[in-house]
């Protein structure tokens, strides 16, 4: 990269990136372009629209089509990435300082977990669920949103426990402190960092998920809200519901760019940790 | 306050690495005792088992008389300092400094007489609600030191506690820490590879190598009388010169002629049989510019031409360097010597260091006339390393040989350190 130096090459490069977000951003534009149209306007292709409309926004937020989703999305969220956070960092922290039995195989489980294909686990989750009375629960999602935040966590966590000094624990393990004590006052305050970047790395996780949502729900109940996109109805039966869905997306999408906004830093260091140290 | 008692302790990693063999040390109550030795000697293995953070495979540790093989940190009563301070970076320097009471539940009254008096005594009083990211690296020092004192431990244990210093702050902390030992008459176990700290700071230093503990003695009698080649080349800056020696008919020969020996020495040398092979040490200050020895002590010693290679004038004394045909040394503590400090190809000590007065003439590439003081020359088994030279009081190798005042406690050679059982090391 030492060598992007001259002006013609900042050009080049300049003009690369701009296509790449151009090709990135179009769609996004086309879909809050399209949340602003009115029903009529939705097949006319024009970018801009015509005459702006907050309809689509006010109709998706008047009924509980979609607010109770966005409610479930919100709690199922927090509740599987505060549970997930925390078994996380207690297993990273075993990974990162201990030696015991059988930790590789930990390691590599969490790692095959991360890898499996999702869809291979739904029919046989599925039936679990049903047996088990979960589904179209709140836990029918929180439990497999846990299962596949972990390995995420594990790693993330890990890296930064690595790079936190193992002199700073047996500090205070000669201060007087416990092994528990230890752990909670001193090294997981200075992993408050990477916790906090596990845990918007685990809650865009489950806040985007689809396939399970879409799979172990059936009303209202615990339907998240990118499945209840699929859910909207026109004004008749022979209507697409475009608009409204539009608008939704939108919905769903700001959390995710106010976080990827003010955290960028953060999910990138969470993201790259362990590339260059542990 | 407490006495620390090593008893045979030994550290055995899972894989069957030994760290520290067998290590035997007493430490009166108030002493302050320096571990010293090349890096992976086991000095700071041994510390940890001191404190605890670290398994003691076989062995027993006893401080103030109890046995705390099994113990916890948090049970041993001691207090570490480490050689990255190690201090919480979330907390303020109060805060470091009143974490260990506070975990013991001190009412908060205490802790902060108690931190505000440590950081009086550290001059740290203005730094209290600082955190040690914006401390300077002296301030750090003193913060994880006050973290020590705070809590009025049994002992101190510390890990290379300067070594993050630059060099003129090291030695100002050098004699800070040494000022607060004794006004705090605690214990004090230190861990250091620099010899220089090892020499100005302990009433008793024990040099290890390789797990092994190689001799315990106040630093001066480490310095005159090495138990070992090992501990001759470590002690000591410039260290040593050693070189190859042959025992003929009642005199050593060696590159730099021949040196007489002592009575006892040629005693002890003259079971073993002519033509062996010996190691000569002889300490840098031993040599002397020739024309500037007075006839009445010239006759102590030898004198030889040497080539002078390289002269550093330090203003009070001045380092002569000169090559010499000098007959190979080797030995497996020499080599480890060398290459600790960095010199591993010269080997074949070819070059020797000499100390001369300031107000010697000599510059490079004089044919310089050398003396060397033979009483002070130091003779070395190549095969154990042992010292031979350490019979008759002090005055190795003295030809006219009046023995010292101190003799009845140098009497044997091979115990020099013998309150803890193994001064000399086995051949490995």
């Amino acid at each position: 990269m030492a060598a992007v130096t001259t002006g013609r090459q900042k050009f080049g490069w300049g003009t690369a990136n701009l296509v790449v977000i151009a090709l990135a951003l179009i769609p996004v534009l086309w879909l809050v372009s399209l949340s602003f149209k009115t029903p009529a306007a939705v097949l006319d292709p024009s970018f801009i629209p015509a005459s702006w409309t907050w309809g689509n926004y006010t109709q998706i937020l008047s009924t509980t089509q979609f607010i109770r989703p966005l409610i479930n999305s919100i709690g199922i969220g927090l509740i599987s990435t505060f549970i997930a956070v925390v078994l996380a960092s207690m297993a990273a922290y075993a990974v990162a300082r201990l030696r015991f039995p059988g930790k590789s195989l930990l390691i590599g489980m969490a790692l095959l977990i991360a890898m499996f294909p999702a869809i291979s686990l739904v029919t046989p989750l599925f039936s679990i669920e049903r047996a088990l009375g979960l589904f179209n629960t709140w836990p029918g999602l929180i439990i497999p949103y846990i299962a596949f935040g972990l390995p995420l966590g594990i790693y993330t966590l890990s890296a930064f426990f690595r790079e936190i000094p193992w002199e700073l624990e047996k500090a205070a393990k000669v201060d007087g402190a416990t092994p528990f004590q230890a752990f909670v006052k001193v090294i997981a305050p200075l992993a408050a960092p990477g916790m906090v970047t596990t845990a918007i790395l685990v809650f865009l996780f489950c806040w985007n998920e689809f396939l399970f949502a879409i799979s172990f729900t059936s009303t209202l109940a615990s339907r998240t809200a990118p499945a209840s996109l699929a859910y909207f109805s026109g004004a008749s039966q022979f209507t697409v519901p475009t608009g409204p869905i539009a608008a939704a997306a939108v919905v769903i999408t700001i959390p995710i760019i106010i976080f990827v906004v003010f955290f960028q830093r953060r999910i990138v260091a969470g993201l790259t940790s362990g590339a260059v140290k542990g | 306050m407490a006495e620390i008692v090593l008893d045979n302790v030994t550290k055995r990693y899972p894989d069957g690495a030994l760290a520290v063999d067998k290590f035997n040390l007493d430490i009166a109550d108030g002493e302050f005792v320096i571990l010293v030795g090349p890096s992976g000697c086991g000095k700071s293995t041994t510390l940890n088992m001191i404190a605890g953070l670290e398994d003691i495979s076989e062995g027993e540790l006893r401080i103030g008389g109890q046995v705390v093989n099994n113990k916890s940190p948090k049970d041993r009563d001691i207090a570490m300092v480490f050689q990255s301070y190690a201090l919480y970076p979330h907390m303020t320097v109060r805060e470091n400094m009143g974490f260990a009471l506070k975990l013991a539940k001190t009412p908060q009254n205490v802790i902060n007489e108690k931190v505000e008096e440590a950081a009086r005594i550290l001059d740290l009083t203005q730094h209290l609600d600082r955190r040690p990211a914006n401390l300077s690296g002296g301030q750090r020092q003193r913060v994880a030191m006050g973290r020590a004192i705070v809590r009025d431990p049994s002992a101190f244990l510390m890990d290379e506690p300067l070594s993050n210093l630059d060099a003129k702050l090291r030695v100002q902390t050098r004699t800070e820490v040494s000022r607060l030992q004794r006004r705090l008459g605690t214990t004090m176990v230190y861990v250091t590879h620099d010899q220089t700290e090892a020499m100005t700071l302990g009433d008793r230093v024990a040099v290890m190598r390789s797990g092994l503990l190689q001799q315990v003695a106040s630093p001066q009698e480490l310095y005159d009388r090495p138990a070992n080649l090992f501990v001759a080349g470590f002690i000591g800056s410039p260290s040593m010169n050693f070189l190859g020696g042959t025992l003929e008919e009642g005199s050593l020969r060696t590159g730099l002629g021949d040196i007489p020996l002592g009575g006892r020495l040629q005693q002890e040398l003259g079971r073993s049989g002519q033509g062996r092979q010996m190691i000569v040490g002889i300490r840098p200050e031993d040599f002397e510019d020739a024309s500037l020895v007075p006839s009445e002590t010239r006759h102590n010693g030898i004198t030889f031409q040497g080539g002078v290679d390289v002269v550093e004038s330090l203003g009070s004394e001045k380092y002569v360097y000169f090559t010499q045909e000098l007959g190979t040394v080797d030995a497996a503590e020499l080599t480890e010597l060398a290459r600790e400090s960095g010199r591993a190809d010269s080997g074949t000590g070819e070059t020797v260091v000499a100390r001369f007065d300031p107000a010697s003439r000599v510059s490079v590439g004089d044919n310089a006339e050398i003396w060397v003081d033979v009483r002070r020359v130091h003779v070395f088994d190549p095969e154990t390393g042992k010292n031979l030279s350490l019979g008759d009081s002090g005055s190795p190798a003295s030809p006219a040989g009046p023995a010292g005042g101190d003799a009845p406690a140098q009497a044997d050679a091979g115990a020099a350190g013998q309150d803890t059982g193994s001064a000399a090391a086995p051949p490995r």
